[in-house]
């Protein structure tokens, strides 16, 4: 296709430009109203900061403590339980993937059929009942909730894996088996490097989800003492009016800096993972 | 050939089945503790009355039918399906417009890209929370504010989940769009097809897969739409209805939150609310495999 160089191609590009402006419009309107003070971001929202408005980064100093909760301990907590939650998803799901496109038993299929029926399944269905075995079970901290993660996010990573390794040559496996290679080894040496591409989108989608959740650790985390960001986020707006608006948009935007930072060096990845998750999603 | 075959599966299955208790034992009893157990657990329970599963005592289908004459679940239900019409058409049309020009190697493409995905990357309940400081704001110029009244919250939400979800749409059909044959549209244009006629002749026909995708993409989400309502309306208003609290904008998904937490004489009634739920979440994925396969058949 030709290259639309004309007036015609101006018009759309100008008309881009605008249409990228209105999108990019909520990040900025948190932008400038992380800089003024509580009174002015009720008083007048879409004003820019001025002389009279702007407390510098004083908002960001007492967003770090703020609604009775550090900032910084949810940001951790939150990046515990996302680092974790997806390392686990994405290394005991392709050994199982691997497991069940390679062992033909019953065991395989029945779980085959489960993961397919557990993708249907919306999180409203199971979300009580789960609250009740994850507090039976010690499964309400940061550090154990990862495996609640885990049984809930196998469904779409098993079979996302199972995909991929369908499509994989078999005489490598077999090769490696005849030079001595044993099972985890076959797997670790052989068969993780070639999935590679499917471990960077299932991370993508499951990175997306974990770090954005908000119901499942809502529910499950005993939140007297844990909280993540996107439940903090909720919690100060709980106190609408009498909440710090100023110093929460400073909450607001010191969570989305991380994900823009990633955004723009994984953009190409997190892209694919998108395209690539819906065919099959 | 078959046996030869056999003989190679044998040679890696035979050694990994030993193996079973490390590659499956792990994620299998994660799954049963995150799946398998809620999810029955749960469809008991929509049939008892309880506060935990310990003192649960057996009720029959009364907790069913107290959902059908539950105004405020009826009202999520309406709610919830023209929102997921609204925004179907809205979201697709747009993304799709949006693909289509992206598509046509106009100037700084990628960035466009970039800048229309970029709201997917934000958890919904923190999108919610800007979103109704945006709202507020415009509407205190007239006196009014985001809840004062149920068509603000439901075209609110509708903006919102537009606003995020056109450039998760549009990745998968520019995905879709770059897979159609080059040849396809030089023989279209050789043969003196207009531009619009190169469109709904040669372009859309090949990224039908693509709409399947997206459309069912779309209902679905709208069908499970959760952190976006709680974080932007939270339901509110609420009106006295037939003697019930009814939250005018809630959808279905936090219906049947707010309905566990009035009291746990409603538990009952909101795991069975729950059920329902997905049901009808169910029959929507298994109408997209059927209309996915038969796009198949005819291609």
């Amino acid at each position: 296709m030709k290259k639309s160089n004309g007036i015609a191609g101006k018009i759309l590009t100008a008309f881009f430009v605008l249409l990228s402006l209105f999108w990019l419009f909520p990040v900025f309107e948190v932008v400038i109203n992380s800089f003024k003070e509580n009174a002015f971001v009720n008083l007048e929202p879409f004003a820019l900061p001025t002389a009279e408005s702007f407390v510098g980064l004083a908002n960001y100093i007492k967003g770090l403590t703020f609604g009775n909760y550090p900032f910084v301990l949810a940001a951790g907590y939150s990046l515990l339980i996302t680092v974790a939650s997806v390392a686990l998803i994405l290394v005991f799901c392709a050994m199982s993937a691997w497991y069940i496109a390679r062992v033909n038993s019953t065991m395989s299929k029945i779980f085959y059929y489960l993961c397919l029926i557990s993708m249907i399944v919306p999180f409203q269905m199971v979300m009580f009942t789960l609250t009740f075995t994850a507090d039976k079970l010690n499964l309400n901290t940061p550090w154990t909730i990862p495996v609640v993660y885990l049984g809930f996010g196998a469904g779409l990573a098993i079979f996302m894996f199972l995909g991929f390794i369908k499509s994989l040559p078999l005489e490598i496996e077999e090769a490696a088996a005849i030079d001595g290679c044993g099972p985890v080894a076959t797997f670790f040496r052989v068969v993780l490097p070639m999935l590679k591409p499917t471990l960077i989108s299932v991370g993508i989608l499951e990175l997306m989800w974990v770090w954005n959740d908000y119901l499942l650790p809502y529910l499950v985390l005993d939140r007297t003492k844990f909280m993540t960001i996107p439940i903090l986020v909720q919690y100060l707006k709980g106190s609408y009016g009498t909440v710090d608006l100023g110093a929460t948009m400073a909450v607001i935007m010191m969570s989305i800096i991380p994900i823009i930072v990633v955004y723009i060096f994984c953009q190409k990845h997190i892209i694919k993972g998108v395209a690539a998750g819906a065919v099959k999603g | 050939m078959a046996k030869k075959s056999a003989a190679k599966v044998n040679l890696v299955q035979r050694p990994i089945k030993k193996w079973a208790p490390l590659f499956i034992l792990p994620t299998f009893a994660a799954f049963c503790i995150g799946f398998v157990w809620p999810f029955l657990q749960g469809i008991y329970l929509s049939f008892c009355s309880f506060n935990t599963p310990k003192d649960a005592t057996w009720k029959g289908i009364e907790n069913y039918t107290k959902v059908f004459s539950d105004a405020g679940f009826l009202n999520a239900f309406k709610n919830t399906a023209a929102f997921a019409v609204v925004s179907i058409v809205l979201i697709n049309v747009v993304a799709f417009t949006i693909a289509y020009a992206l598509t046509q190697k106009i100037r700084g493409a990628n960035l466009f890209r970039t800048v229309f995905f970029m709201p997917n990357l934000i958890g919904g309940v923190v999108l919610g929370y800007i979103w109704s400081l945006i709202f507020d704001g415009i509407l205190k110029q007239y006196g009014t504010y985001l809840t004062a009244n149920g068509t603000y919250g439901f075209w609110g939400l509708v903006i919102l989940v537009a606003w995020q979800q056109i450039g998760y749409m549009m990745i998968i059909y520019i995905a879709g769009l770059q897979a159609v044959p080059e040849d396809m549209l030089e023989a279209a244009h050789i043969d003196g097809a207009s531009r619009s006629q190169t469109l709904f002749k040669v372009i859309i026909p090949n990224v039908m897969p693509s709409i399947t995708t997206c459309t069912f993409l779309t209902l679905t989400n709208s069908f499970k739409m959760f952190d976006q309502n709680l974080a932007l309306t939270g339901g509110l208003p609420s009106v006295i209805q037939d003697g019930a609290k009814v939250n005018v904008t809630e959808l279905l998904a936090l219906n049947i939150y707010s309905t566990y937490n009035i009291n746990k004489n409603w538990h009952g009634v909101a795991q069975a609310k729950a059920v329902i739920f997905f049901l009808l979440v169910a029959v929507l994925a298994i109408a997209q495999q059927a209309a996915t396969r038969s796009k198949e058949v005819q291609q």
